[in-house]
């Protein structure tokens, strides 16, 4: 592959003892090659960040680290001997303690006795509950961890009980801590707790590794970063001689055949119009911050971002599958507010076609012949039904038709969906959504995990779309493909838009820096946003 | 045109017929060293165990009349667990169902039985449906758990009926917990009346016409899952809920109806029992019906034809085991409820067991059949 890497810096130069080091991790799932070779030094007592996209392999190299996968090749060391990790337990045995992203808590135990899981010191628990409760206690004062060790867990909020699982990871004698996205649940106080107390560990001589996908965090905590892009690092800085654009662009990477995108028909009446919507989590944390926009006929606006940023909150929003809690939104002549809101089936009577980023979670049902899936979300139409009989020979007829179409193989529409590659899924989704000639069709990830030559068949039929004066809506965690086909770029970051550009406007390095929420040169370059906005008409 | 192959390779001969006949092999293997146990000549009692259930016309009409009940209970658990749901109630429905249809037939006295039917029909499946209907609101809109609520519905639906027979439906001057008995003229035909209709004679034996009733309430479960709109939303929402709310599914209504469809199957089987052979209200008429369904459904594979074709093996069991322990002394019903227990383990509970060592064997001959398709 012919890749121009990024000016990257050799891993920090300062001789230090090691806490871990890791040496030519490589990691293979089948055809995805997880990690090319990895090699990143931790230092002890240092905050390390780990940068990179979805799927740039960042979570995989700390299963690996922890013993829940075992790498194809290549060594660890932990304080300078070469370690075997085989399963968790033999990470905690070497002082190696993982905060999950999603916590490993039991809910209806106190926070004591979650502390205690695997460690109960005894077949009677009264002995073993003194001794932890001492040890516990000693570690919170150490720490200033703030936690109310005989409440249920259920009872505590997200902030606390990832406090419990740090907590955890110390009584059992971590020295290295593994952090995965742990800001990405919290609110910014608890986020500046957990900081407080990141310092306090590194200050008493701890390592910490932390994930994350903001780069203002790395940029506020950390001593050093490296960072992954396809399975590979790419670049390694010490935090103080970097900066967060610097961080975006190695993260973004560039290709060395960008597809040039073909300008668009001038673009006609908004057919949507989105005002200050707001989705905010059942968790009471803002996902999606007051977004407005425009989308024309005959417009392809993409939307930029690192995942999770708000992105699926707006897809999901304006498809009528989550409610959004402020603002409005305008679509094919209706209007939807919080008070009137509008569910997926009015939305595809509306006109609104939505191919969901979580293509095998909900576009499909992965056990139904395809045909039944090329009628998902459809079955009301009444051309495919004889009264209440759904009349499936014809939907098998308009689904070999539909196959045929676009491309769809094996162009069999009785062969269970499962069977059909990632991309023969996607193109049979697309091809739903997109042949009951929508007026706007929102769009994630079209060519997630779909192979080269479906991604230029999907990409030249998105564009075919627009010039037949549609509107469309594209989330992408492509740069790539956002510049490749849109007509405008929206960059989202922390839920927030944080920038709209003109097609010709844009390039990777300002996308970059909106997508790390760094706007304040944005004046000087395109003008103020409303400018960009009304720029496109 | 449908693939002849499961996704693992097996084919599809092989797991619907091979499969089932290995396990229920298995199953009397197992019941076989149970008998041998007891003393007893395992190969003798299971021949007399088939021939009581299928060897003679009065046999196979007690093997048909327990099918009838089956199949109205494994249909309700079928259709229930095609939208997701595992719907532990088919006996409670099935008890509260046969109280309306009970409560028609005493009620509708001196009407003839074609003009009762329609209206008994209606009322046990309402009956029954209200019953499903509760737990499956409670499951959609409070998420109360299904399988409790429907455990709980069984025991109201036992205590309620105890209270109606003991009290208010029961026969005057009777000391027996039963309704009176129905007019004669709202009793369904049976084997006898029919036969005598067409100039024969036979003994009194309880099959009746509620078995075809059966099996249009099997034809109508598969029209209406696979063939429907609401079939697809519900098969939908049984699968893959967040899918269900993409493609604008209301899943809440649609667990709450296929409850209720559920319970008025499970409803029915009063048709069959009261208005077909008891001719009154009695306790526990149902008889484990309504579990029994659980198994049947489960080794149908949540098909109607396998559904009528598993009831007919579970209403032979029953009146082979009945004869079983008629005829052999040493063999208490009870060891018969043991051989029904061992069927329903390995047909149900351990219905993949022999499927790997199947797919070891089968599988060199697969990749061959793809080829010649190719």
């Amino acid at each position: 592959m012919s890749q121009t890497v990024p000016p990257s810096t050799s891993p920090p130069q300062q001789p230090g003892p090691w806490a871990v080091e890791l040496v030519g991790i490589d990691k293979r799932f089948g055809p995805v090659h997880a990690n090319k070779a990895v090699s990143l030094r931790i230092r002890a007592g240092s905050i390390h960040g780990l940068v990179g996209e979805n799927g740039a392999g960042k979570s995989t190299l700390m299963s690996i680290l922890y013993g829940f996968y075992q790498a194809d090749e290549g060594q660890i060391l932990v304080n300078g001997a070469e370690a075997r990790i085989r399963e968790p337990k033999d990470a905690i045995t070497l002082g190696i303690g993982m905060v999950h992203q999603h916590f490993m808590l039991v809910e209806e135990f106190t926070v004591l006795e979650n502390l205690m899981l695997g460690a109960e010191g005894g077949a009677l628990l009264k002995d073993g509950i003194r001794k932890a409760r001492a040890e516990v206690e000693r570690l919170e004062k150490t720490y200033r961890l703030d936690v109310p060790l005989d409440a249920k867990v259920a009872d505590l909020n997200v902030g606390v009980q990832q406090r419990v699982e740090i907590l955890k990871a110390l009584y059992r004698g971590a020295q290295v801590l593994i952090l995965d996205e742990p800001t990405a649940v919290l609110s910014p106080p608890e986020v500046q707790d957990l900081f407080r107390i990141l310092d306090a560990l590194r200050a008493q001589g701890r390592t910490i590794l932390m994930i994350t996908h903001k780069l203002k965090e790395i940029m506020a905590i950390t001593d050093a970063v490296s960072v992954l892009r396809q399975g590979a690092v790419v670049a390694s800085f010490d935090t103080r001689d970097t900066s967060e654009a610097a961080l975006a662009e190695a993260m973004v990477g560039r290709r060395a055949n960008p597809v040039v995108r073909r300008p668009g028909t001038p673009a006609g009446a908004p057919l949507l119009t989105v005002e200050d919507l707001s989705v905010v989590d059942e968790r009471g944390v803002e996902r999606l911050k007051g977004a407005t926009f425009r989308v024309r006929a005959g417009e392809i606006v993409g939307v930029a971002g690192v995942a999770g940023n708000g992105q699926s909150e707006l897809l999901e929003a304006l498809s009528g599958m989550t409610p959004f809690q402020r603002g409005r939104f305008h679509i094919n002549g209706r209007d939807v507010t919080p008070e009137a809101p509008m569910d997926p089936a009015q939305a595809r009577r509306q006109g609104i076609a939505h191919v969901p980023e979580d293509r095998l979670r909900r576009a499909v049902v992965k056990p139904f012949p395809a045909f039944q899936n090329a009628l998902l979300g459809y079955q009301d139409d009444p051309a495919m039904a004889d009264g209440p009989r759904l009349n499936w020979k014809r939907v098998a007829a308009a689904t070999a038709r539909l196959m045929e179409d676009w491309d769809v193989r094996p162009r069999q529409p009785s062969l269970r969906t499962s069977l059909f590659s990632g991309g023969n899924q996607q193109k049979l989704v697309l091809g739903r959504e997109m042949e009951r000639d929508p007026n706007v069709l929102l769009v994630g990830q079209p060519t997630r995990g779909v192979d080269i030559g479906a991604i230029e068949f999907i990409h030249r039929r998105l564009l075919a779309m627009r010039d037949a004066g549609k509107a469309i809506l594209l989330v992408s965690a492509e740069l790539e493909e956002i510049m490749a086909l849109s007509d405008r770029i929206l960059v989202m970051c922390d839920g927030a838009i944080t920038g709209e550009l003109a097609a010709d406007d844009a390039n990777e390095g300002l996308i970059g820096r909106l997508m790390a929420g760094i706007t304040d040169d944005m004046e000087t370059e395109t003008g103020p946003r409303a400018d960009a906005a009304g720029g496109a008409a | 045109m449908s693939a002849s192959t499961n996704s693992d390779g097996l084919p599809r001969w092989a797991t619907l017929a091979l499969l089932p006949a290995i396990n229920l092999g298995a199953a009397l293997v197992v019941s076989s060293l149970v008998i041998l146990a007891i003393g007893q000549d395992p190969v003798s009692a299971l021949a007399f165990m088939v021939k009581g259930a299928v060897g003679s016309g009065t046999g196979l009409s007690y093997t048909l009349y327990y099918a009838t009940s089956l199949i109205f209970t494994g249909l309700a658990v079928a259709i229930a667990n095609h939208a997701g749901l595992f719907n532990i109630g088919g006996e409670g429905q099935a008890y509260v169902g046969g109280l309306g249809t009970g409560l028609v037939c005493l009620a509708l006295s001196g009407w003839p039985w074609y003009a009762v039917l329609p209206v008994s029909v209606l009322a046990g499946a309402l009956f029954g449906a209200v019953w499903g209907l509760v737990p499956g609101y409670l499951q959609a809109y409070r998420g109360s758990h299904i399988v409790i609520t429907t455990i709980m519905f069984n025991f109201l639906a036992s205590a309620l009926m105890v209270y109606l027979l003991g009290g208010p439906l029961i026969e005057h001057g009777q000391m027996a917990p039963e309704s009176r008995e129905f007019a004669e003229s709202t009793f369904l035909p049976a084997v006898k009346e029919i036969a005598a209709a067409l100039g024969y004679r036979t003994p009194t034996l309880p099959l009746n016409l509620s078995l075809i009733l059966a099996l249009l309430c099997a034809g109508g479960v598969w029209f209406l899952i696979w063939h429907t709109r609401w079939g697809f939303q519900m098969r939908t929402v049984g699968a893959n809920e967040a899918a269900a709310r993409y493609a604008g599914m209301n899943a809440r209504t649609t667990i709450v109806v296929a409850m209720a469809i559920s319970g008025a199957l499970a409803g029915l089987v009063g048709i069959n029992e009261l208005q077909g052979v008891q001719h009154r209200i009695t306790l526990n008429f149902q008889a484990g019906m309504g579990f029994t369904g659980i198994a049947v459904a489960l080794m149908g594979r949540g098909h109607p034809v396998g559904i009528v074709l598993s009831s007919l093996l579970f209403g032979a069991l029953y009146q082979g085991g009945a004869e079983l322990s008629f005829e052999y002394n040493e063999i208490s019903p009870r060891l018969v409820v043991v051989i029904q227990g061992v069927v329903i383990l390995f047909s149900g509970a351990l219905e993949h067991m022999f499927r790997p060592a199947l797919l070891r064997l089968l599988k060199p001959k697969a990749p061959a059949a793809a080829g010649q398709r190719a």
